[in-house]
């Protein structure tokens, strides 16, 4: 295994795009990241994808050709492969991307997200976003892809005396992050009062505790370590990737209110880079729910289980805190392409530790760690990057 | 479930009716739905998975109310749902009924009673299966 590098990155803006098509966000994305890393198409060794539901949400497979295409490499015949892995396709294209290059079979890769979510009306949005739940035994009988994350919290609170406040403390952290963020879809700010009163979604959880249909894409090119300087003066290194799986439905887990997917994931993570939890200086963790930053920040072993609730009363994860977490406004208020979100975390953890992060950036960050979760945690991918 | 072809659903009427679920012939661990293995004691449990009929009474576990709900539950919403622990061990999702929903707590007994889950639009296929109720 080899050392691999960052030497490039892209992100479109996220939300409803409507005057923009897949290819042209795939595009756009990915020639920014190209650009930015200096590579010419000929040096290119390989393309990854991640996409959930191409499929159903613009009656597209086949997403690794097209991409090729629509970049234009095809005259190039380099290989293009789509990742799948629910809401994790992203952060899961990334690694197998870094596979690739530590394994030493590729010199450069590039690596994009995608999701257009917005050429699909009504609940066809929702009913795709339900498939990555067990939709026999879990979406047949009613449970909706909100309502699983909703008997978590309802479990949270019941166990660890986590509150309605904290919860909706979440999602204001990570707006007035969004705020701050040129490419998020809800730059504004929003009260706890507005997050306790929005509509219910699935009792506890309420409109303003979701994150949204979004279209958007991302791109990272990755290089291995030794020849990343002949590109950018300040490549980012990957230390380390881990990933694992749990079952496909939440009744199915252990323990309802632990992903273990996150801890092992982490674990693998942590191993390998040779660090621990206080390592880290700055996080993009998988909030598709606000009970979800809650359980990300306590399975990736920053504070004890059943303290998540806590810790956010405590400003722990806000921009000023010991550990930053979301600096680009999470899933929540960046917006959620399901795709394009795992490779948009490594993005702005590229921008934290280059100091490119505006605004937003985190003083000193060093070390940085991404958390992309599929489903209700059936799947993880964790990845920590060191600036160079 | 749009266009999907009936066996989808046939296949899984054992199930879904009856909760038919089976047990592993090595470490006597239950599994609903039933499972082609034990993921305990894999090779040595194929061959020796036993058919058995769960009593369809359990323990709340957790549970949420879901208010946006997909088109085919739309004239149910709001309602509840729930992760259940049957008596015999295995956990699966079903909807509250046959209560108020303020009543409805963490550790609260219910039982299985046979309903109408779904139906695929005005012309579709309705769908038949498990809710669960409060014991007495």
């Amino acid at each position: 295994m080899r050392d691999v590098a960052i030497i490039g990155t892209g992100v479109t803006k996220f939300g409803e795009l409507w005057d923009k098509s897949f290819r042209q966000l795939i595009t756009e994305a990915g020639s920014k990241a190209i650009l930015e890393a200096g590579v010419s198409g000929t040096e290119i060794d390989a393309l990854y994808v991640g996409s959930m539901g191409s499929g159903r949400f613009i009656g597209q497979e086949h997403i690794g050709a097209l991409v090729a295409d629509c970049s234009g490499f095809s005259h190039l015949h380099i290989p293009s492969t789509r990742i799948e892995s629910a809401c994790a396709s992203g952060g899961l294209a990334v690694r197998q991307g870094y596979l690739s290059v530590a394994s030493g079979i590729n010199d450069i890769v590039v690596v994009g997200g995608i999701e257009k979510m917005t050429d699909v009306v009504g609940s066809e949005a929702t009913n795709t976003l339900a498939t990555v739940a067990d939709q026999e035994w879990e979406a047949f009988f009613g449970a909706t892809f909100p309502g699983l994350y909703a008997m978590i919290a309802t479990k949270h609170m019941n166990d660890y005396g986590t509150t309605r406040e904290q919860l909706a403390q979440v999602a204001v952290k990570n707006h007035a992050n969004g705020a701050l963020n040129p490419n998020a879809q809800f730059k504004r700010e929003i009260s706890i009062d507005a997050v306790i009163n929005a509509p219910p979604v699935a009792y506890p959880l309420g409109m303003l505790d979701c994150s949204p249909v979004s279209d958007g894409a991302a791109t990272v090119v990755l290089c291995a370590a030794e020849k990343a300087k002949k590109y950018i003066d300040n490549p980012v290194k990957i230390i380390a990737s881990g990933q694992a799986s749990d079952t496909l439905a939440l009744h199915g887990r252990r323990e309802i209110c632990t992903f273990d997917s996150t801890v092992h994931a982490a674990r693998m993570a942590y191993k390998q880079a040779n660090l621990k939890p206080k390592d880290i200086d700055v996080a993009e963790l998988h909030d598709s729910f606000t009970i979800a930053e809650i359980l990300a920040i306590e399975d990736l072993g920053f504070v004890k289980k059943g303290d998540g609730g806590k810790a956010i009363d405590n400003k722990i994860t806000t921009l000023d805190g010991e550990l930053p977490v979301n600096t680009s406004g999470g899933l929540k208020a960046k917006g959620h392409p399901i795709g394009a979100t795992g490779v948009a975390q490594i993005a702005e953890i590229v921008a934290q530790l280059q100091g490119t992060a505006d605004q937003r950036q985190i003083k000193d960050a060093k070390i940085g760690l991404t958390h992309n979760i599929g489903g209700t945690g059936a799947s993880c991918v964790v990845h920590i990057l060191e600036a160079m | 479930m749009e266009n999907r072809a009936v066996p989808r659903f046939w296949r899984e009427i054992p199930q879904r009716y009856s909760i038919i679920g089976n047990q592993c012939g090595v470490c006597k661990k239950f599994y609903f739905p039933p499972r082609e293995s034990c993921p305990f004691c894999r090779r040595k449990s194929i061959g020796k998975m036993e058919t058995k009929k769960l009593k369809g009474k359990g323990t709340v576990v957790t549970y949420s109310i879901v208010h946006d709900a997909p088109d085919q539950f739309e004239g149910q919403a709001p309602y509840p749902i729930a992760i259940i622990e049957l008596d015999e061990g295995p956990h699966l999702t079903a909807q509250i009924v046959d209560c108020n929903v303020d009543d409805i707590k963490i550790g609260m007994k219910v039982e299985s009673t046979f309903r109408k889950i779904q139906e695929d639009g005005y012309m579709g296929a309705i769908y038949y299966g498990y809710k669960f109720k409060p014991v007495g």
